[in-house]
Formats: C-alpha cells, structure tokens, sequence
C-alpha cells in the first residue's frame, strides 16, 4: 500500500482532531465527582466563642519585663512544638529576645542612655499590614487574612525561603532537619512542623478560635505584652497606645508592622 | 494490505500486551485487603458505631474530606464541621480522627500499606497516644 500527501494529510487531521475533540467536551467521566456531604453550620461556629477581631496587633512594653525573664518564648514554643536544635545557626524561634540596637538599627545611637543599650526586648513575627513575605512566596504558603494575621499554611511551604530574604525582621526559620526528635515534649494539640519547611509566629491563630489569647501574653506576669483589636477604638492595647509614646520596628520600611513597642 | 513479517509482529503485540498488563494480574488473589481494627477505648463507647459521614464515603473519599478540611480550617478559618446528619466535629486529623481511631498501625497504616499509599499527614501531625514515651 503506498500513502500518497492527500492520504497522510487526512490521516493526521483526524489524529490530530481525536485528541482536541475529547478535552474540549471535557466528558462527564472526566470531571471531579466528589461532594462532601456536610458543611458549615451557623449555630455550630457561634459555639466555638472565637475572638473576632478587624485588625489583630500587640504592644510591648520592654520596661516591664524582668531580667532574663524567658515566660513568654517557653510558652510560646512549649505550645507550638518549636524545637531546638541547639545551635544558632539552625535556631527556630517564633518569639526571641534582641538588644535594642539589634531591633531598632535606625533609633539606635552611641549617646544612648545606659537602660536602653542593655534593654533586652522580645521580638516576634510583626505581623505586617504590608508583609514582603506574602508577596514574595510562591506557593502563597504564606498570606494574610482579613483580620490582619500574617500565617503560613505548612502543606503548601516547598521551603524556597524566598520569605526569609524578604522578612527585614529575621522572624522566620527553616527547619533543615527533622524537627520531631528535637521537641522537648510534643503538644499533641499543635502539629509539628517537617524538614524543608519554614516557620513563624502565627498569632496564637488556633488559641483565638478556642476563645483564648496568645500563649506569650498569658504567660506573662509583668503584663508587658497586650493584645488586641486596633480598629476597636476602647480596646486596651488602642488606650494604650493613644497614650504612651511608641515606636515600630523598622518602620521606614513601608511593611507596616503591628506590633508597637512602648520605649 | 499485505503485513510483511506477520509472525514477529503478532508475537511482538502479544509479549508486549503481556508485559504492559504485568502489574494488573501478577499476585492478584495471593493477597487480600487487609481486616481494619476499629478495636479502640474511645470506639468501643460510643453507642452509635458511626464514623463522621458513611462508611463507605469515608473508605473512598476520607482523603479528599481531609483535604477540603485542611484547606478550609488553614485558609479559611472554619474548623467546625457539620456532617449530613447534623453532628458537628472540629476539622482536626489529630483531635477527630485519631481521637476515635487511636490505633493508627492498625487502622490507617495497614491500608496504605497494602495499597502503597504514602501519605506525609503523620509527618507533623502526631499521634496523640504516641508522643512522649
């Protein structure tokens, strides 16, 4: 049998048209049956008693905290499964204590009173109103809900650390190994986290839900750290920052920061 | 049309149909799917042996159901559930499913196994019965 060009050229045609035909129909066999069966129901979510809030932020003020207190970064990781590795290099710290000059580069001179240059302050995720993070991640792993908190979503983290770059905070850390076998005792209410993942501070976002606040401010005796709802104009971290004086770390920067630091 | 070389073809189609079907009928009736032990403290209370939704949804989609819970818990913030007939559990694999299903190796891990599965759930959410020993 020999195939002349008009043989060939139909033989294609239809060859080719087979295989568009069926992704255009899109059949039904082709297409995602499953319904969940359930759903949401209003009485059941008003049941949880979650804190609701327009715009989540903290204050900190450093004066009130003890020498070498360490309540709120051991309840912080204590509750999330933060592990520690220890060495700094592979730290994963969610909440951490940095010298002044270390946080505030911009405010920091060498005529600065004695109190301040030695002030250990607790810095944490800053929960940016304009984070880099969200932006620059692309997975969209990490982004922000309409409350203002900054989370990630674990599962979708394939661990670029694009994030990490464009944090000017150094609020997140990679996991480079397995974190399990460091976790001092798991809480088997929080999930760990796995190697090749990054991490932060998520606002105690699964505490609000159960109706209670941050880990780090309930731990807290000095009452150095206060949370709450900033467009709410009678909440106590917004008549606290009415009126004490404060600052935010690296502002310049346009990211917006939302926890305020009273100096 | 004439085929030239007819018996090397024919026995080439055969050897390849055979090869390329291997998987599908090697070992099949050496083994059979693995018995699931719903033997556990927090099963054997309950007075209506039911799991969230039906059995047989559950054994076909518990994977898809999770899924959807994952994304709607992490991004969306609901993390209650309310099954077809009105009972309501928290979008939670380590405080649902395990809580009833606490004998994980007996349970899940047996058919994943037998079907080769590999799911990366349990690589951070822990089993609550098995952390700290």
């Amino acid at each position: 049998m020999t195939t002349n060009r008009r043989e060939f050229l139909k033989i294609a045609g239809a060859s080719t048209l087979s295989l568009i035909v069926p992704m255009i129909l899109c059949p039904a066999w082709a297409k995602e049956k499953l319904i969940i069966p359930g759903g949401e129901s209003p009485e059941a979510i008003s049941a949880l008693r979650t804190l609701k809030a327009k715009r989540w932020a903290m204050a900190v003020d450093p004066s009130k905290c003890r020498a070498d207190c360490v309540d709120c970064i051991t309840a912080c990781h204590g509750v999330h499964n933060v592990p520690n590795f220890g060495n700094p290099k592979d730290e994963i710290k969610w909440i951490w204590l940095e010298k002044f000059a270390a946080a505030f580069p911009g405010e920091n001179h060498s005529y600065l009173g004695e109190s301040l240059q030695k002030l250990r302050l607790p810095v944490l995720c800053n929960q940016c109103a304009n984070p880099p993070c969200v932006r620059v991640c692309p997975t969209k792993a990490t982004f922000q809900r309409p409350d203002g908190i900054v989370m990630m979503d674990y599962h979708r983290c394939i661990g670029c650390r694009l994030c990490m770059a464009a944090c000017p905070y150094g609020a997140r850390s990679m996991n480079y190994r397995d974190p399990q076998p460091f976790i001092g005792k798991i809480n088997p209410d929080f999930p760990t986290r796995t190697k090749g993942v990054v991490e932060k501070c998520n606002f105690c976002e699964e505490r609000l839900v159960r109706g209670l606040g941050p880990a780090c401010v309930q731990a807290c005796k000095e009452k150095a750290l206060v949370f709450g709802d900033l467009e709410n104009p009678q909440s106590e971290i917004r008549l606290l920052l009415g009126k004490r004086f404060n600052l935010r770390r690296r502002a310049n920067l346009g990211t917006r920061p939302q926890i305020y630091y009273i100096v | 049309m004439k085929l030239y070389n007819k018996g090397y073809i024919i026995a080439g189609i055969v050897v390849f149909i055979i090869l390329i079907t291997f998987p599908l009928w090697y070992g099949k009736g050496k083994s059979s799917p693995p018995t699931l032990s719903l033997d556990t403290p927090a099963i054997a209370q309950l007075k209506d042996k039911r799991c969230i939704e039906e059995k047989s949804f559950m054994r076909e989609n518990h994977m898809k159901l999770l899924g959807t819970w994952r994304d709607e818990a992490v991004r969306e913030g609901n993390r209650l559930y309310t099954a077809r007939d009105g009972r309501v559990f928290e979008k939670s694999l380590s405080g649902t499913c395990l809580e009833c299903h606490s004998n994980k190796e007996q349970f899940c891990d047996r058919c994943h196994n037998y079907v080769g599965a590999k799911p990366t759930c349990f690589s951070c959410h822990v089993v609550p019965g098995e952390v700290n020993k």
